[in-house]
């Protein structure tokens, strides 16, 4: 596990604080199949994601949006131990949606992107150092049962 | 993933928006990198200080913004447009290219802190576009 300073932590709550799940949660997946459209592959069931129009109107993504950023929630609260947490998730996205993991690190990014439209000039290069770290870990953690 | 006639209209209308600041983006972007990527600061050990906003950051963050100004006019042909400046990148600078994404994605992030109405879902996807595409141009004599 990442070892994370006092500091780390102050910022990386300081960020989350920001984070309204709701209005972040229908954003997320919006802006990852706009910008990375081949993820779609993994949305078969979510109905019309074919246009950006669609896309932006689309419940079942909204939800899902919700989802990731409860997990992200969750582990910005278990900020020591949430290798468990990710153990399962890791491996249901490895074994059973079957995502190449490297569509963690893409909407990493974009979390990222939609956190900067939110905070401004409050995600300071050193915030930004911190919470990109803090989500390299996720990614990692989501990464770990590919194997 | 070349750029289509819509992204090139798309980043061309969002350059005119930013322009203005060119030169205040540079610098934000420079001094991003050069904390949350440290090891890009290799590449400039001959600057005195390489704090955010300092003199010499301030400096090349106006000169990188200047070359991107140059690739938004030259987005019809980028490979060609940039041969200078990839020659220059690969015999002289000699710049991993695996940085030039790393600097794209602080670009980004700035232009989402200082825009963050303009810079919606598709300018993002197109500007990524762009910057990918000039990151592609600049590698192009490496080797």
């Amino acid at each position: 596990m990442v070892k994370w300073t006092e500091e780390e932590r102050r910022i990386i709550r300081g960020v989350w604080e920001k984070v309204d799940i709701d209005e972040i949660g229908e954003q997320l997946w919006a802006r990852a199949l706009i910008v990375y459209p081949w993820i779609e592959r993994y949305f078969g069931g979510f109905g019309d994601i074919f246009t950006t129009t669609a896309i932006l109107n689309n419940p079942k993504l909204s939800a899902l949006g919700k989802v990731v950023l409860t997990a992200v929630d969750n582990t910005v609260k278990n900020m020591d131990n949430f290798k468990e947490m990710y153990d399962s998730l890791s491996r249901l996205h490895y074994e059973k949606i079957k995502v190449d993991p490297d569509n963690f690190r893409l909407l990493a990014e974009c979390i990222t992107i939609i956190i900067a439209c939110k905070l401004k000039a409050e995600l300071n290069p050193q915030v930004q150092a911190t919470w990109q770290k803090f989500l390299s870990a996720v990614v990692e953690a989501m990464s770990s049962q590919y194997k | 993933m070349s750029l289509s006639a819509k992204d090139k209209d798309v980043v061309k209308a969002f350059w005119a928006k930013v322009a203005p600041k060119a030169d205040d983006i540079g610098q934000d972007a420079l001094s991003r990198m050069l904390v949350v990527y440290p090891q890009t600061k290799t590449y400039f050990a001959h600057w005195k200080d390489l704090s955010p906003g300092s003199a010499p950051v301030k400096k090349h963050g106006a000169t990188v913004m200047g070359g991107v100004a140059d690739a938004v006019g030259k987005i019809d042909d980028l490979t060609a447009g940039l041969l200078d400046l990839s020659e220059l990148h690969a015999f002289t600078l000699r710049v991993d290219p695996a940085n030039f994404k790393i600097l794209a994605h602080n670009i980004l992030v700035v232009f989402a802190t200082k825009y963050p109405n303009d810079f919606t879902p598709e300018v993002h996807m197109a500007v990524d576009k762009f910057l990918a595409a000039l990151a592609r141009a600049l590698a192009e004599k490496y080797r």
